[in-house]
């Protein structure tokens, strides 16, 4: 089976300095796929590229014929001066019906917020919105960039547990750029690790053993790390609460 | 005939309302302001352009607005801030225009009505020019509509969706052109910005939809244009002017009355 994005010795530029470069990498149908790495280590850079917002300085980007992809930005600026409610949004730029669109509301667990106003939304209710109007153009791939921003801890559990339900039950890809490395990791089938290159890549377990993903996320990963794997050794057997381990957590993320 | 001339300029006035509302809400969404000002202020290279050429006054204000909308829409097109470019090209298009135009005989006297507009003195050809011309202009926005809201939103949104950002771009500076082409009759260069944004201004307080804030823009744009008409006869004021006012006025009472409506909505 064809993959449904491929990337052929991509060079990305920002500035006229390349922050990416020798990307080649490929999205298999219904895979969770997510890219880790330090600040300015060109992961939105390669989401953009991906979705055809960034010409790449050289090589290419291949998008299967057809490809639909459900873009979750990090962010959106409302425009105080567009008048937008919550609904109107889900049918852009494909109009739904409007059980449908409520009905994806519901799912995201946002189901009464049809009438707001989006720009009046929390964090946290935004995200969902957002992730909900993604999956209304029904994907064949999701990708996410730093869909978890502004949520805490258990909406960010949440969040991640409604997106791999959304695989299961719809089949579709997710691509994901992330700073929560011990649940997203855990959650992935496959893990880029990029700092201006692919440095390394592969399961969840074996990008956690590379020296270049510790070289990278080095002392301050420690704990965030061991978490992890208690999750992946653990995560069929209990659900309790990891907050003693937040405060580590907060530390990974190296100085850029 | 009194009534028939009536009857041309507010058809006129309701035309270019028709093309300036719905438009003037994308240039207030996208802060497109300062670019509607240049692209209008070049209106007046274009009138010198077709005194030169004995072309109609109407191909060359589009010509002209056309070049300049791309030539703007391609300088910021990476989305640099480009408030002080946009003021430069602004204020060099009017005052190039304006010295083009003194190096033709005879417009002197005509200068003040491409400025201000001379909605009294439009023919049944001039609202025949204007009403097509804003009909192609509706006709563009409704046609790409969600493309273009989404665009206005997020490009990167839009992208991922398979809509070019750059073409909505091209299709708003489309309309642009037109709409100032239009417009330069009816209330002249420099007042055209004026009727793309103070009535979309108006209409933001009570929309709560992209679509309701276009048609209250529109129903505000149709009320300056009869209301600044009525006004102008009534107290012998200058007409592009009047309506102006007139929508600015509409713009005051939708201002006031904003903050009690934010209240209701809570």
């Amino acid at each position: 089976m064809s993959p449904l994005i491929e990337t052929r010795n991509l060079r990305l530029a920002y500035g006229g300095r390349t922050v990416l470069r020798d990307v080649n990498i490929k999205i298999d149908r219904g895979e969770i796929v997510t890219i880790v790495g330090p600040n300015g280590s060109g992961k939105s850079s390669l989401l953009r590229a991906l979705i055809g917002a960034v010409r790449p300085l050289e090589g290419s980007v291949r998008r299967a014929p057809g490809l639909r992809i459900g873009y979750v930005p990090q962010s959106l600026a409302i425009d105080a001066t567009l008048p937008l409610t919550v609904s109107r949004f889900l049918n852009l730029p494909v109009r739904v019906s409007a059980d449908v669109a409520h009905a994806a509301l519901v799912d995201a667990g946002v189901g009464d917020l049809g009438q707001r106003q989006l720009g009046a939304l929390s964090g946290g209710q935004f995200q969902r919105v957002l992730l909900a109007r993604a999956l209304l153009q029904q994907p064949d791939i999701l990708i996410l960039d730093e869909a978890t921003q502004g949520l805490d801890q258990p909406g960010s559990a949440k969040f991640y547990q409604q997106i791999d339900a959304v695989r299961r039950t719809r089949g579709c890809a997710v691509l994901m750029v992330s700073h929560d490395l011990h649940v997203v990791m855990a959650a992935s089938d496959r893990v880029l690790c990029l700092n201006g290159h692919v440095c390394c890549e592969g399961t969840p377990q074996v990008v956690a053993d590379a020296p270049e993903y510790r070289a990278l996320f080095g002392t301050g990963t420690e704990g965030a790390l061991a978490l992890y794997r208690h999750h992946h050794d653990h995560s069929h057997s209990h659900d309790h609460d990891h907050d003693h381990d937040h405060d580590a957590h907060d530390h990974k993320e190296p100085a850029a | 005939m009194i009534d028939d001339f009536i009857l041309r300029a507010a058809l006129a006035g309701l035309g270019v309302a028709l093309a300036a509302a719905p438009l003037g809400c994308f240039v207030v969404w996208r802060r497109m302001a300062y670019f509607g000002d240049a692209t209008s202020h070049a209106a007046i290279l274009g009138v010198a352009l077709a005194l030169a050429t004995d072309l109609p006054v109407f191909a060359g204000v589009l010509a002209v607005a056309l070049a300049m909308a791309l030539i703007i829409s391609t300088l910021t097109d990476r989305q640099v801030s480009s408030d002080a470019l946009l003021g430069v090209l602004a204020h060099a298009a009017l005052a190039l225009g304006l010295v083009a135009v003194s190096f033709i005989d005879g417009v002197q006297v005509d200068l003040e009505s491409y400025l201000f507009g001379e909605i009294l003195a439009v023919t049944t050809r001039d609202v025949v020019v204007i009403w097509t011309g804003a009909g192609l202009v509706l006709a563009l926005l409704v046609w790409r509509w969600q493309a273009l809201l989404t665009s206005t939103l997020s490009a990167d949104l839009a992208t991922a969706s398979g809509i070019s950002a750059r073409r909505e771009q091209l299709i708003l500076t489309l309309a642009l052109a037109l709409t100032v082409a239009v417009a330069i009759k009816v209330v002249g260069a420099l007042l055209i910005a004026a009727m793309l944004v103070i009535p979309a201004a108006t209409a933001r307080p009570f929309a709560r939809t992209p679509e309701a804030m276009a048609a209250y823009a529109l129903a505000a744009g149709s009320l300056a244009a009869l209301g600044g008409l009525f006004g102008a006869f009534t107290f012998d004021t200058p007409a592009g002017p009047s309506i102006v006012t007139m929508a600015a006025a509409l713009f005051a009472i939708s201002a006031a009355l904003s903050p009690l409506l934010r209240r209701a909505e809570r």
